[in-house]
């Protein structure tokens, strides 16, 4: 077959596949079911992206993105103990305006962008390959030379992620006790030890010598 | 030789220096301290007016005419203290601080029981230094601030019994009356500003003549002469402030305030600032027949009218303010037929006698327990003979019998009047002619209702009964009197016979050379053509000759005429006043109601003005600017927060639906413009 | 035949897709935030296509970044979710109105 239908075929088949998920994460009822299509969401994309020979970042999607931010998604959801049957209310009665109000963004973006004249624009050569390399070296070349200093800040930001989480979450349990360095340094001899003054205690006429205490 | 300056500021401010003291320190200082401080003002300046007039006429000095200070200049528009002393401000000077001083003597007698003693004292003295400033001023801005400045004074002298409500009308009516004709000044004096470039005498007079052929475009299709508008402007404000028809309303009422002021302020010195700013603005007045023609009408017309008004006031004190009104229509018409000499002679020969029969009845109304209406006196000659003949003196002055003062200077403005070929000189010759008989009877029937025939009052003596107070009138009954009355105290009499003296024979002495002699000088300009005193002084033989050929002369006549029936009447057959008034009732309701001139006005001006001021109240204040645009601007702020805090749901999807509906319409903003890189 | 038009309209659908799931969901705080990944992903999309079209690799690399902040922020996102639950007892969005004006 045509590579150039296969390709084709392939796209329509992913895209499909990626809309209908991304429809069914907003309108799913179970919070558990959403997060699942939006792993199917993903994934998908990911295999679209497969096919723009953008490998790298397809797998990165697949195991940072799906690995770890939906897991903890799904984490969070199975957690919260949610009411399932409230949660339904009021969805008809905003889907039209919804609806309404997203076609014609729709419709905006794509006339603003001018679709039309992109559909002359077809895929060429790859790039990565007429530089001679794979897509991962080549998007690694970029990524330590021209953009260190992003890709330093971007691991600074993802410390400060964990950070802020941690802080935000964190529970102290009140029936343990921790140990406060910066009190005890503030601590005041006088609030430990009081020296008291005392006339110096005179034994008694000693009749016979007493035996030491043991 | 040279006018000394330090004099001339002396007199201006010698009464200010009293005012002052006066009017601060009077507690401190006490009657006595007052009036004293106050009348040594004023004498001074008498005394320095009489050695400056001195100077001009036997000195030989030379006018004066000096910037003393100056406030600001701006372009053309100055603002400084200037004197100009010539002959005519000298005279001014001269009558001004006389009269003023003898009011304030007479204050002493006359408010001797009033709590405000001190306050009068300091608001005559006041008056004294405005009035100074307006005559010696040598620019029109000075000119209008002591212009202003005595309609102030007259306003608070007036309502010097503020309790009153009828002085508090009066005082108010005065102010009002004097400011429609101060509007007219203000836009005269900005014309000559506009069309003379500037407003120092000296320089505006110099360029008078330049006038002649200017016009001002009023509307896209009239045009007038601008002399003529520029006098008749000024002269709107000389109907203000000397009462001239349709302006006049103010001055009875005037009388609402103590009989001193009425004498200085309302005969003598403030309503001739008219007549004076006129005389003063002659070489002006020259350029315009037209304006000299109106001046001319409206004097005649207040000549006439007024005086037949007096003839049926039973109050003391309106007929004299009805004859002054009367007197200045005399003035007026002087100055319409170009005869400012005259009139300015006329002004200070009025200002005696009038000065002279206030005086007088004010001594009348203290010997009454402050009884004003002749109806309830009678007989007091008795009782009252300084009084009874200084009045007489200046009555007989006041209708112009021969050889006293106010023959020369009335006969003379009929003669002339006679003499001038100004449109309008016959009309205003009838009305002048007419008044002489006017005059006649409601002075004789004054002096024969107040002194003469048999006592309307009675005397009920009651022991231990305190002296009124001067500010309650009408506290007892009419025609009841609990003493006799009695000759008032020195400090009223002697001003009295001191005013009698001049008022019988200034004229005499004067005439001659005031008239005919060409004695203001440049300070009165009369066109050749206009010139009547030329005419009439081919005549003129001296004052004996004058006064006796007046014994033939038609005003004479009249006089005696008037002097017959009002004897007969009032001295013989009183019913028969009576049944004159029943018999010509329709002409007593007209000059009684005054033709209802008072009445117009206050149903047109002062309701009219009430209305508006409601109807603005109404609509404008209440309802468009506290409604519409204070209340409004709430209102409308309160309903567009409420409907802001609506947006603020606190909704965390409304929010996002915001911003994304905003983005949105950014988007299809820029598509549709299509600016940018971008676009279909 | 694929053009870039493809991706770009798939992209665009998707933000779509995500920008209703912002606001017809009223209930739910998840949908909210996996709706904002779905925003990032069709955001990826659109770099990467570019990237591959135009011949430029700072799109690949663009992303890069947008996974690695977008997995910080959803982290944060959700101790934030854990905390409103833990105070509130409700992750309903309409119980959540205490800004409100």
């Amino acid at each position: 077959m045509n590579p150039q239908l296969l390709q084709l075929i392939c796209f329509y088949a992913f895209g499909f596949v990626t809309v209908a998920a991304a429809l069914s994460v907003i309108t799913l009822k179970n919070s558990v079911h959403a997060v699942l299509a939006l792993v199917l969401t993903f994934f998908s994309a990911a295999c679209l992206w497969l096919l723009l020979e953008a490998e790298f970042l397809a797998l990165a999607l697949v195991v940072v993105y799906v690995g770890a931010v939906m897991v903890l998604f799904l984490f969070v959801v199975m957690m919260l103990d949610i009411d399932q049957e409230k949660m339904r209310e009021g969805f008809v009665k905003f889907l039209p305006v919804g609806l309404i109000v997203a076609a014609v963004m729709l419709v905006e973006m794509l006339g603003l962008i001018g679709v039309r004249a992109m559909q002359t624009h077809v895929m060429g050569a790859d790039p990565a390959t007429a530089a001679g390399m794979s897509n991962t070296a080549w998007l690694g070349h970029a990524l330590y030379t021209t953009f260190l200093l992003p890709f330093e800040i971007a691991a600074l930001i993802l410390t400060v992620g964990i950070v802020a989480a941690v802080a935000l979450t964190l529970r102290e349990r009140r029936a343990a006790r921790y140990e406060s360095a910066s009190q005890q340094v503030k601590v005041n001899p006088s609030d430990r030890v009081r020296i008291v003054k005392m006339a110096a205690v005179r034994p008694d006429e000693p009749t016979a010598p007493q035996e030491p205490q043991p | 030789m040279q006018l000394s300056t330090s004099i001339l500021l002396t007199i201006a401010l010698a009464p200010l220096v009293g005012c002052v003291l006066a009017g601060f320190l009077g507690k401190f200082l006490g009657r006595a301290g007052s009036h004293s401080i106050t009348i040594l003002g004023v004498a001074v300046s008498c005394a320095l007016s009489f050695y400056v007039l001195y100077q001009l006429t036997v000195g030989g000095a030379a006018e004066y005419n000096q910037n003393i200070y100056t406030w600001f200049q701006i372009g053309p528009f100055n603002a400084s203290v200037g004197f100009m002393v010539d002959r005519l401000t000298a005279m001014m000077l001269v009558v001004v601080s006389f009269v003023s001083l003898l009011v304030h003597v007479y204050t002493i007698g006359y408010m001797a029981d009033d709590d405000g003693y001190t306050r009068f004292f300091s608001y005559i003295s006041l008056f004294t230094f405005s009035m100074f400033m307006l005559v010696m001023s040598n620019n029109f801005m000075q000119l209008f601030f002591g212009w202003e400045a005595v309609g102030l004074v007259s306003y608070l002298l007036i309502g010097f019994w503020y309790k009153r409500p009828t002085a508090i009308f009066a005082n108010l009516k005065a102010f009002l009356v004097n400011r429609v004709g101060d509007f007219g000044f203000l836009l005269g004096i900005a014309a000559i500003l506009y069309f003379l470039g500037t407003l120092d005498y000296a320089t505006a007079f110099a360029a008078a003549p330049g006038l002649s052929g200017k016009i001002l475009q009023i509307t896209a299709g009239t045009q007038w002469d601008a002399a003529t508008v520029i006098c008749i402007l000024l002269f709107v404000g000389a109907m203000g402030k000397s009462a001239q028809v349709p302006l006049h309303v103010w001055l009875p009422d005037s009388m609402e305030g103590p009989t001193p002021i009425s004498a200085l302020i309302h005969a003598a010195t403030m309503v001739t600032a008219g007549i004076f700013m006129v005389a003063r603005m002659s070489p002006l007045f020259e350029m315009s027949s037209t304006a000299l023609s109106f001046v001319l009408v409206i004097g005649a017309t207040t000549a006439l009218f007024t005086g037949l008004i007096g003839i049926v006031q039973n109050d003391i004190k309106r007929v004299i303010a009805y004859s002054t009104l009367s007197q200045l229509g005399y003035m007026t018409v002087a100055l319409g037929v170009s005869m400012y000499s005259g009139a300015v002679f006329h002004l200070m020969t009025h200002a005696f006698f009038k000065a002279l029969l206030f005086l007088g009845a004010g001594s009348v109304i203290i010997a009454m327990h402050h009884e004003q209406d002749m109806r309830y006196m009678g007989g007091l000659r008795k009782y009252m003979p300084v009084t009874w003949l200084t009045m007489w003196a200046g009555s007989i002055a006041l209708v112009a019998v021969p050889f006293t003062s106010g023959f020369y200077s009335k006969d003379a403005i009929i003669e002339a009047v006679g003499e001038s070929h100004r449109w309008g000189a016959h009309y205003a010759y009838f009305c002048v002619m007419a008044g002489v008989l006017v005059t006649g009877l409601y002075t004789f029937r004054q002096m024969y209702l107040t002194f003469h025939g048999k006592e309307r009052f009675t005397v009920v003596e009651q022991h231990g009964h305190g002296h009124d107070g001067h500010d309650d009138h009408g506290h007892h009954e009419p025609g009841v009197l609990a003493h006799a009355p009695k000759e008032s105290p020195w400090v009223v009499t002697v001003p009295l016979v001191l005013l009698a003296i001049p008022s019988l024979l200034v004229g005499f002495f004067t005439v001659g050379p005031t008239l005919f002699g060409n004695w203001f000088g440049k300070a009165i300009h009369v066109e050749e053509a206009n010139n009547v005193l030329a005419e009439m002084g081919q005549h003129f033989h001296g004052a004996a000759a004058m006064a006796l050929h007046g014994f033939t002369q038609l005003p004479f006549l009249l006089v005696l005429v008037a002097f017959v029936i009002t004897t007969y009447i009032y001295l013989f057959n009183p019913a028969l006043a009576g049944r004159i008034k029943s018999a010509l009732k329709p002409l007593w309701t007209v000059l009684d109601r005054k033709y209802w001139v008072d009445d117009v006005y206050f149903a047109l001006f002062a309701r009219g003005g009430v209305l508006l001021g409601r109807g603005f109240w109404k609509a404008s204040e209440t309802a468009v600017i506290d409604g519409a645009m204070v209340n409004g601007s709430v209102n409308v702020i309160h309903r567009i927060a409420a409907l802001m805090r609506r947006l603020q749901s606190g909704y965390l999807y409304h929010y996002a639906f915001a911003m994304i509906l905003g983005l949105i319409l950014l988007l299809g903003g820029y598509w549709l413009i299509g600016s940018g890189p971008v676009g279909p | 035949m694929i053009s870039l038009a493809h991706y770009i309209v798939l992209g665009a659908v998707l933000f779509c897709i995500a920008v209703a799931g912002m606001f017809i969901n009223r209930k739910n705080v998840i949908v909210l935030l996996m709706s904002i990944e779905l925003m990032l992903l069709a955001v990826n999309m659109n770099f990467v296509a570019f990237s591959r079209f135009l011949g430029d690799v700072s799109g690949q690399v663009f992303v890069f970044f947008i996974l690695t902040v977008a997995a910080a922020e959803a982290a944060i996102g959700l101790a934030i979710l854990v905390l409103l639950f833990r105070t509130r007892s409700t992750i309903n969005i309409a119980d959540i109105d205490s800004m409100k004006g």
